[in-house]
């Protein structure tokens, strides 16, 4: 007796494919309507083109390098069905560890070596906070909200500590250039986090870490079951998430020529929009690092598009807050809606 | 089925639980291709029977036999290992993930391309389809989550994982719980099947009527001990209860 020629359901899975389809396009139509509605608007206002500006295409993708890498190793730490509050302070940790370092040692061994250990020593004190919310998530069992928060003010005090409360200006010509210099017209920091992308990309998609980050996420006790290390891909997840907001703090280091404790302070908003908006959910699950990207690309253009018509600063927060909700808000009726149950 | 030896024996099995004697000298036996329902109240020892079958925790006192050799599980991988499998009706399956990688979670195949490890998703879809076709559990799409199926479907797909991993004992508690009448009769004709693939299988359910349908041995604990055993053939209901309740 087979399973599927008693229930024929044609209908019902041709209409769920229909509904996934919209749901993986929804980021992508989105940012088209955007970027369609700054273009009207700009024409409107302006007589001036929005997209067709090479300035703005630069400025946006520049603009959406920083959020967009503690977005991306977000997006591991929410498939897995948790949260990581700390990313911001973490990548202020960074940028202020990488500056004081490279201070340190560039006036002794030359700038190559100046900047060499300043991006080591900023990963390395990267990866302590993402251990320590590691340990705490996948061993004792706190909840990530919890401890990500704990670690949220920890690496703010560290940091803030680190720059003796105030911006550490940073002397390294080759970070400086990494931060603000250009191959070929495309900008260093945006080349540089197309690789991250397509590394991460490659990671979640195609390794069994990635294929594990979503079992944890879809059913923890299946994946435990199964025989897969939970804590251990638990632990990587928050050490990855941790590592990619400490590159983004070197990023920062590099294209204003200084550490700051917030520098990441706005971010943890954007990253976390970021993801949500891609189609990932906060139920953990689902999720890809596209859809983080265009997620990134969303809140930049309404960050960016928002300013280029001159609207008040402060209205950005107060929109990517909104999409944030809407966005949670249809993926809940999308998983009232998806399931079939008997 | 009496001439062959038992896949599984368990002699005078006790285990205590502070000042509760919650099995005490359990004997139970298991044939290839046959299914046992495992018949008791709340509170007889079905479950913690059956969580010293596949090595949740070490029994007090007594021995298993795995085929014909006696045997001591550390942990649920070390039986699942040896081809002892739950079939847990929650905790089976990954929800987001698609037939192909629930049947392989954990144990992923990788290829290669463009020079790069990677998931062999390919692979995984068609043997997943293989085992599930000889089982005769028709699925029309393989590359969705598996919250699109129902809940019978579900429990077929955990059931052909343990099978395409070579289980030789399934524990099924309440497989039948929680499902529509249609589709507890699908799970209870995949149980036929896996019989005739000689795989032993401990069936626990307070359904009488299912346990009627699908047993051929019933065996009552009660209050942690053996309270009798029937062939199902020669069982009738009110007699079985009689035991249950004492």
């Amino acid at each position: 007796m087979s399973v599927a020629a008693a229930h024929p359901r044609p209908s019902e899975s041709k209409q769920a494919s229909w509904i996934g389809f919209v749901a993986s396009a929804r980021a992508w139509l989105f940012l088209i309507v955007l970027i369609v509605g700054f273009e009207v608007w700009s024409q409107l206002s302006f007589q001036a083109t929005f997209v067709g500006n090479m300035f703005n295409i630069r400025s946006i993708a520049v603009f959406t390098v920083a959020p967009l890498l503690l977005a991306m190793g977000q997006t591991f730490v929410i498939i897995s069905g948790g949260i990581d509050l700390s990313v911001g302070f973490t990548m202020g940790l960074a940028s202020v560890t990488v500056s004081n370092v490279a201070n340190a040692i560039t006036p002794i061994y030359g700038t190559g070596v100046g900047l060499a250990a300043g991006i080591v020593a900023a990963v390395l004190v990267s990866v302590v906070p993402g251990l320590v919310n590691g340990l705490l998530i996948a061993r004792l069992r706190v909840p990530p909200f919890i401890g990500t928060l704990g670690m949220y003010g920890v690496a703010r005090g560290v940091a803030y500590l680190l720059a003796n409360g105030t911006t550490v200006p940073v002397h390294n010509d080759a970070l400086a250039w990494m931060g603000n210099g250009s191959l070929g017209g495309i900008p260093a920091v945006v080349i540089l986090t197309v690789v991250a992308l397509l590394v991460l990309h490659y990671v979640l998609s195609q390794s069994r870490f990635g294929q594990y980050v979503y079992a944890v996420g879809g059913n923890r006790a299946a994946a435990v079951r199964a025989g897969i290390n939970v804590r251990g891909v638990t632990l990587k997840i928050y050490i990855l998430s941790a590592v990619c907001a400490g590159i983004g703090g070197v990023l920062y280091a590099g294209r204003f020529s200084a550490g700051a404790a917030q520098a990441g302070e706005p971010l943890l908003l954007d990253s976390i929009a970021a993801v949500v908006i891609g189609g990932a959910s906060l139920f953990g699950g689902s999720g890809t690092i596209v859809g983080t990207l265009i997620g990134a690309l969303i809140v930049a253009v309404i960050q960016y598009g928002l300013v280029f018509i001159d609207v008040e600063a402060f209205w950005q927060f107060v929109v990517v807050g909104v999409v944030i909700i809407i966005s949670v808000l249809v993926d809940q009726s999308q998983r009232k809606g998806g399931r079939v149950d008997e | 089925m009496s001439e062959s030896s038992p896949l599984l024996e368990v002699k005078k099995i006790s285990k205590r639980f502070g000042g509760v004697h919650a099995l005490e000298d359990v004997d139970f036996r298991l044939y290839p291709g046959e299914v046992v329902a495992l018949a008791g109240d709340n509170g007889a020892g079905k479950s913690t029977l059956t969580k010293i079958i596949s090595g949740v925790f070490p029994p007090d006192s007594g021995e298993i036999s795995f085929q014909g050799v006696q045997i001591s599980l550390a942990n649920p991988q070390d039986a699942r290992a040896r081809g002892i499998e739950t079939i847990y009706q929650d905790l089976a399956l990954a929800d987001n993930l698609d037939v192909g990688a629930n049947v392989f979670l954990g144990r992923e195949p990788m290829t290669r391309r463009f020079g790069l490890p990677m998931i062999d998703r390919k692979r995984m879809r068609e043997e997943a389809a293989k085992t599930l076709d000889t089982l005769d559990i028709g699925l029309d799409r393989l590359d969705r989550p598996v919250r699109a199926l129902s809940g019978g479907q579900r429990q077929c797909v955990a059931i052909g994982r343990a099978l395409h991993w070579q289980a030789q004992v399934m524990i099924m508690d309440e497989p039948t719980a929680a499902l529509g009448v249609p589709e507890q009769r699908k799970v209870l004709a995949l149980i036929k099947s896996l019989k005739a693939r000689g795989v032993g299988i401990v069936f626990i359910s307070h359904n009488l009527h299912d346990i009627f349908a699908a047993s051929d041995r019933i065996v009552v604990l009660r209050r942690g001990i053996n309270a009798g055993e029937r062939a199902t053939v020669d069982a009738n209901p009110d007699e079985i209860v009689r035991m249950m309740v004492g």
